[in-house]
């Protein structure tokens, strides 16, 4: 069952196209992740999937809302069953790491204060961080802590859609993958579906169980990773056909 | 949701407690309340099988009822599912603590902005410290200074500063002939009134409104502008590339306005003059000519002058506390706000306080 479809999507900034008919398919409780080179316009069709921009032509809908039709509050329903993870975070500065995860669970909700402070801290843990650090401030944080608290803000509204951009890019590698074993996981216990833009060859091997490729704005290939190696195009053919990809992750894809 | 969460059935030996539909935030609040209604003691049974839907939310309130009840109930737990295992597993892992707020009162706010205050000025030494070393190395090598910039930020302070200043002098100038005609007229010294605005307006009001007016609109400006290069790391970025921010951004703002100022306040004399004249030809139906003709004779150069010199000091003031002010930012986007009100602030005090100061000098020289 897909629950995000993206059918015929148009962007124009100016004259300059971004995207002249991209389609896709995302289904549920997959992890899926839309990979291009810089400027194909990755983060451009993500926010035309969040509501933050409005594509020129084509038909988006999530969660069986069409984004075209969407009534105002119908939007605000909407907004509350997913959570975004921004590429530099984009916490709120002016407010704790605790009061960051637990901004929207306080206006949106009525729990009970206690319940409250452990869904936070249960977060912070779920993300590899130690509770202590909800009393600290974004500015006090290191680039990896950024991510990690983002998620966790993310994560608040048990939303049952994740999207992340870049989520490992500026993590160390191990904490990289035990960022992606993280999504994993939420994915199994949760049943949530979470939608990234990736560059990260790691998780594109290990987590991804499908994927778009923007290029020349359009979608050039889709699917599992079989699927996609398939593909001729000379961004595939770049990205994934090189001697170091093909040493480290084909051969061994091949073997298993 | 109409229906319950919790469904209670109890023989003699035990109570079986049915829990139902979805344990999701949502509904945690509903659920919560249920379960502080149930009075339960002995043994109890609890039937997780009717349960639809649960997230984190909804099993951290389960781990948090059931640690409450251990004490006085024997629980037993059946028809969970492994998802529910694995969540409970790792949500009742954490060490849940107590985070303490750090407690502030009347004494510590006190001692802290008493801190906060000498710290400021140390600091505003330090500022004008480097300020004047990279002065004197612009001045030793003159190819550094940044004329370019100068001229940039002349035209941004001062030029397109001019209809501000214009309309808020003319109305002043109107302000003071209307107040002061009233008094005059009584006395039938109808033409005092040029004596009044053009003096009051030349030594004390032009240089001080043009001033309030640039710490409002440039000083502002140049604590944001400053403030938001150093939350995105260009200062520091400028530092390591060997720019000297001092001589980059600082000198040539200070420098800019050091120039401009002057010639607003003589902008601004002329309009509110104008506005003087204005407003006395209404209420006293004195002539233009006879406006001119006594101001030639009682406005000399030296009171021009007077007001002029304050000029380059308030320009000085106003743009090296803007600058500090910017400096002073620290990484997050509300210190932004918090240093441009506090850059504003202090600069228009500053001025009225160095206003003050010439006063007393002038005075005391009998000028």
């Amino acid at each position: 069952m897909s629950i995000i479809s993206v059918k015929g999507v148009v962007t124009r900034f100016g004259k300059r196209t971004i995207h002249d008919g991209v389609s896709l398919d995302v289904n549920s409780n997959e992890i899926f992740a839309i990979l291009g080179e810089s400027g194909s316009g990755k983060s451009v069709l993500l926010k035309e999937i969040i509501m933050l921009i409005k594509p020129q032509a084509g038909e988006i809908s999530v969660l069986g809302y069409n984004l075209n039709t969407i009534t105002y509050n119908q939007a605000q329903e909407l907004r509350r069953e997913w959570g975004v993870l921004f590429q530099f975070g984009a916490l709120y500065s002016s407010m704790s790491v605790a009061q960051n995860i637990e901004v929207q669970i306080k206006e949106y909700t009525h729990i009970p204060k206690n319940i409250r402070q452990k869904l936070v801290q249960s977060k912070l843990e779920m993300v590899g961080l130690d509770p202590q650090v909800g009393s600290l401030f974004p500015s006090e944080l290191s680039g990896g802590m950024i991510k990690r608290v983002a998620l966790a803000r993310a994560l608040a509204m048990e939303p049952k859609l994740l999207f992340l951009d870049e989520p490992t890019s500026g993590l160390d590698p191990v904490g990289a993958r035990h960022f992606d074993e993280l999504i994993v996981e939420l994915r199994d216990m949760l049943g949530i579906t979470v939608v990234m833009i990736t560059h990260d060859l790691d998780s594109i091997f290990g987590i991804v169980d499908n994927m778009a490729i923007l290029a020349d704005k359009k979608v050039v290939a889709s699917g599992d990773i079989h699927s996609v190696l398939k593909s001729t195009h000379p961004f595939v053919e770049e990205f994934f056909k090189n001697e170091y990809t093909k040493d480290k992750f084909i051969n061994r894809l091949h073997n298993v | 949701m109409k229906t319950n969460h919790i469904e209670i059935v109890k023989n003699q030996h035990q109570t079986m407690l049915s829990f139902k539909g979805s344990w999701t935030l949502p509904y945690i609040e509903k659920i919560s309340k249920e379960l502080q209604r149930l009075k339960l003691n002995g043994n109890v049974v609890v039937d997780l099988s009717s349960v639809s839907d649960f997230d984190s939310s909804g099993v951290l309130l389960f781990i948090d009822w059931q640690e409450r009840i251990s004490s006085s109930v024997t629980l037993d737990i059946i028809g969970y599912t492994s998802k529910q295992v694995e969540m409970y597993e790792l949500l009742s892992k954490t060490h849940y603590t107590h985070i303490p707020k750090p407690k502030t009162n009347l004494l510590s706010d006190i001692g802290k902005g008493f801190v906060e205050v000498i710290r400021d000025i140390v600091a505003f030494m330090s500022f004008i410290g480097e300020l004047t070393l990279s002065f004197f190395h612009a001045f030793a090598h003159p190819k550094n200074i940044r004329i370019k910039e100068t001229i940039y930020h002349i035209r941004h302070s001062g030029f397109d500063a001019l209809v501000i200043v214009a309309m808020t002098s003319f109305l002043v100038g109107m302000v003071i002939a209307y107040q002061a005609s009233v008094q005059l007229a009584k006395f039938g010294a109808d033409i005092y009134i040029v004596d009044t605005v053009g003096i009051s307006i030349v030594r004390e009001l032009g240089p001080m409104i043009t001033a309030i007016v640039i710490a409002g609109r440039s000083g502002s400006a140049y604590t944001a502008e400053i403030g938001a290069m150093k939350i995105t790391e260009e200062i520091a970025a400028m530092r390591t590339m060997g720019f000297d921010p001092y001589a980059f951004l600082v000198i040539p703002r200070i420098v800019a306005l050091m120039i401009s100022l002057p010639l607003l306040i003589f902008f601004s004399d002329v309009i509110g003059i104008l506005g003087g004249m204005v407003a006395s030809s209404m209420e006293l139906s004195l002539s233009s000519t006879q406006f001119l003709d006594r101001l030639h004779e009682i406005l000399e150069l030296k009171q021009y002058l007077l007001g002029m010199i304050k000029g380059p000091v308030f320009a000085f003031v106003i743009a090296s506390v803007g600058c500090f002010r910017g400096m002073q930012v620290s990484d997050n986007t509300e210190s932004i706000g918090l240093h441009t009100t506090a850059s504003v602030v202090n600069s228009i005090f500053l001025v009225i306080a160095f206003d003050a100061l010439f006063s007393v000098i002038y005075t005391e020289l009998g000028l």
